[in-house]
């Protein structure tokens, strides 16, 4: 009997094409996604002379650099946005790949499409030109971020050269309190183990708060693996998955959804699989985060205080911490719920699905904002189900602006920005230096907790509005 | 993709650990082709101010740096976004390669596609490699891909790690989609066999 695997284990070696004896694998890809910003690799094929191996497996949608404002193409005024988005268009037109372009419902974030659409499913390996490609790992697929090169080896090939990652297991056991949420979560397990905690692993999410979540709240998690350095994060598939899968449109129907799920009901790790490194959190511990530095690891529970690098022995650790709040202009000591914001935005491939919108709304509903707020569905489609539910509504009246699908100012690509010296709430996912716009100062919080910032004006403990006068 | 083989050149110290790829390339200029070079934009806002003067007190402004072919880094370089124009910026400045205590790990992939050479050494010698460049600026560091080494301006000699399959197309500045293209039966052969056992895909 084969010695016992874990999840991550049996997708490698179901994929491995072959192997050289100095352990690099050539592995099969099984669905590529590109995007808006994959015109470098587009033009490297090109120049090579090679056409898109699998036009099947490759799918495409703009997001980087669609305008929020209105996903009419002529309404992207720079033309080098508009020309980066057009040439998506072309080349997905040119290659036969399915696109869901910025006139189709279907249109949004990448790793907002992939689940939403039934792409992302367990077993697969997936990879597409971002780091948060981690995200379908939720759906109990190996899925990873690859540079532009690899990018053009995807589309050339279906295949990627890759060296096997090591297994590391985080279990996270008990039940969340309310107001306390996935965002929540990933962000206390980044501050335990650092922005490197992760290098050169594959993460496996496990314990009994994980398959508790849903599979919205576990894309979150996985999202994120990438800002603890991880290459990947993964949830073993389950009931939630099959619910969640069934029904979508590139879900398997029929006798082939049977098929899918015996197989599917295979990969969960085995009992005594090896892990070579594990770490657990207690749920119950975990409080609504925030961040306060410029790094995702530089994050605290809302009821404490910034940090001072004065106790800090190390001096390297010392002097990145000084850094971090002079950029940030913050005072060692101020409790983190003193520091007033300027701006909220809620959106990103970390939250900007229904449940996202709805959690945030509930805080919203009856308050009002009292600084510049905008929320961005991740998907045309999400935005229009919100819609059916009357949230748009409940973010105009709360004063938010609500805007089309698309990665917005999580990185600012389609100008969406934070002006310089700005403070942001935000629910995305990188609080570096400019990452929201040159100077931008970046908190990162979960949508309720984006919420409350935007009705008080400055970081909140959500919790004190869970229960209504 | 030009072959890297033996470097011997000065060697430039960046002490700050995380060091992401929105520092080292920001987001607003990846709208540009490859061919559009990329070496001006090379950790811009930390290089440059407002008025697009070089900021003197930045490292690869100052004396002997600017003409800088490899870097001393600190932990985790190049973690954060996955965009390869991290790299192209880096080689188009003139860096062929980056010694850290360790990478993120998509810029490390990424970097071994373009002709850069990521080194992994442990975090002590880094930062004694670190000291030994702030003390005489312009100092050199000499890399020998075949043999595996890198020579430290105290004349210390260390031995770095490199996959096997990376340093042959280092070494003969080949890049890895014709070896793949090479083994396209194997390639088509798994995918039959492999529709055949997942054939709802």
């Amino acid at each position: 009997m084969a010695a016992p695997a874990t999840l991550f284990d049996k997708i490698w070696s179901s994929h491995a094409i072959l192997v050289r004896p100095d352990g690099a694998t050539l592995l099969h890809i099984d669905r590529h996604l590109v995007h808006d910003g994959s015109g470098n690799a587009f033009r490297m094929l090109k120049e090579k002379g090679l056409p898109v191996r699998r036009p099947d497996r490759t799918f495409a949608t703009p997001d980087h650099y669609v305008s929020t404002l209105s996903h009419d193409l002529a309404s992207i005024n720079e033309p080098h946005r508009r020309g980066v988005v057009e040439d998506l268009e072309a080349n997905a037109k040119a290659a036969g790949l399915t696109l869901f372009g910025l006139a189709d419902r279907r249109q949004g974030i990448v790793h907002v499409v992939g689940p939403e659409q039934g792409l992302s499913q367990p077993g697969m390996i997936m990879v597409c030109g971002d780091s948060h490609t981690a995200t379908h790992g939720a759906l109990g697929a190996l899925a990873f971020g690859v540079g532009a090169s690899e990018v053009g080896h995807v589309l050339a090939t279906q295949t990627l050269w890759q060296r096997k990652p090591k297994n590391m297991r985080i279990v996270v056991d008990g039940t969340l309190a309310p107001g306390v949420h996935a965002k929540d979560v990933i962000l206390a397990i980044i501050a335990r183990i650092g922005t490197a905690g992760g290098v050169g692993h594959v993460i496996e999410y496990a314990g009994s708060t994980i398959r508790g979540l849903g599979i919205e709240a576990r894309l979150t998690i996985c999202n994120m693996s990438i800002e603890a350095g991880a290459r990947a994060g993964m949830v073993a598939p389950d009931e939630t998955t099959f619910a969640y899968l069934h029904g979508r449109p590139y879900a398997p129907k029929g006798a082939d959804w049977d098929a899918a799920l015996a197989y599917w009901g295979t990969l969960a790790s085995d009992a005594g699989a090896q892990f070579d490194r594990e770490v657990s959190l207690d749920a119950a511990e975990v409080a609504p985060m925030v961040t306060w530095g410029t790094s995702p690891e530089a994050a605290a529970p809302i009821t404490e205080r910034v940090p001072d690098p004065a106790g800090v022995p190390d001096v390297a650790r010392r002097e990145g911490m000084e850094r971090a709040l002079a950029y940030m202009d913050l005072r060692p000591g101020m409790p983190l719920s003193d520091i007033a914001i300027d701006r909220v935005f809620i959106g990103s491939c970390t939250n900007s699905r229904i449940e996202d919108l709805r959690a945030a709304a509930k805080v919203l509903d009856g308050r009002r904002a009292v600084i510049p707020a905008m929320a961005v569905p991740g998907s045309s489609l999400v935005k229009a189900q919100a819609e059916s539910e009357g949230l748009d509504a409940i973010f105009k009246r709360a004063g938010f602006e609500w805007r089309e699908a698309g990665c917005s100012m999580c990185v600012g690509m389609n100008g969406d920005l934070v002006a310089p010296g700005e403070r942001c709430a935000s629910t995305s996912n990188r609080n570096f230096v400019g990452r929201q716009g040159k100077g931008a100062r970046t908190h990162l919080v979960s949508p309720v907790m984006a919420a409350a910032a935007a009705v008080t004006g400055k970081l909140t403990d959500v919790r004190q509005f869970l229960t209504r006068p | 993709m030009e072959p890297f083989t033996r470097l011997d050149a000065t060697a430039v110290p960046i002490g700050v650990p995380n060091i992401d790829t929105d520092q080292i390339i920001p987001a607003r200029f990846l709208w540009r082709k490859r061919r559009d070079g990329w070496g001006h934009l090379l950790f811009h806002d930390l290089r440059f101010n407002e008025a697009g003067a070089p900021k003197p007190d930045f490292v690869l402004n100052r004396g002997a740096w600017r003409d800088a072919r490899i870097v001393v880094a600190d932990c985790n370089f190049g973690c954060g976004s996955s965009r390869e124009h991290a790299v192209w910026a880096l080689y188009d400045f003139g860096i062929r390669a980056v010694m850290a205590p360790s990478f993120g790990d998509i810029f490390y992939n990424n970097s071994f596609q373009n002709g850069l050479l990521p080194i992994i050494l442990p975090a002590g010698r880094v930062a004694a490699l670190r000291a030994l460049l702030e003390q005489s600026p312009g100092s050199r560091v000499a890399i020998d891909l075949e043999t595996q080494t890198a020579t430290g301006p105290d004349g210390a000699i260390d031995t770095f790690d490199v996959d096997p399959f990376r340093k042959e197309c280092l070494l003969a500045g080949t890049d890895d989609i014709s070896f793949t293209l090479g083994h396209r039966e194997r390639i088509a052969a798994f995918e039959d066999d492999y529709q055949a056992k997942v054939r709802w895909l």
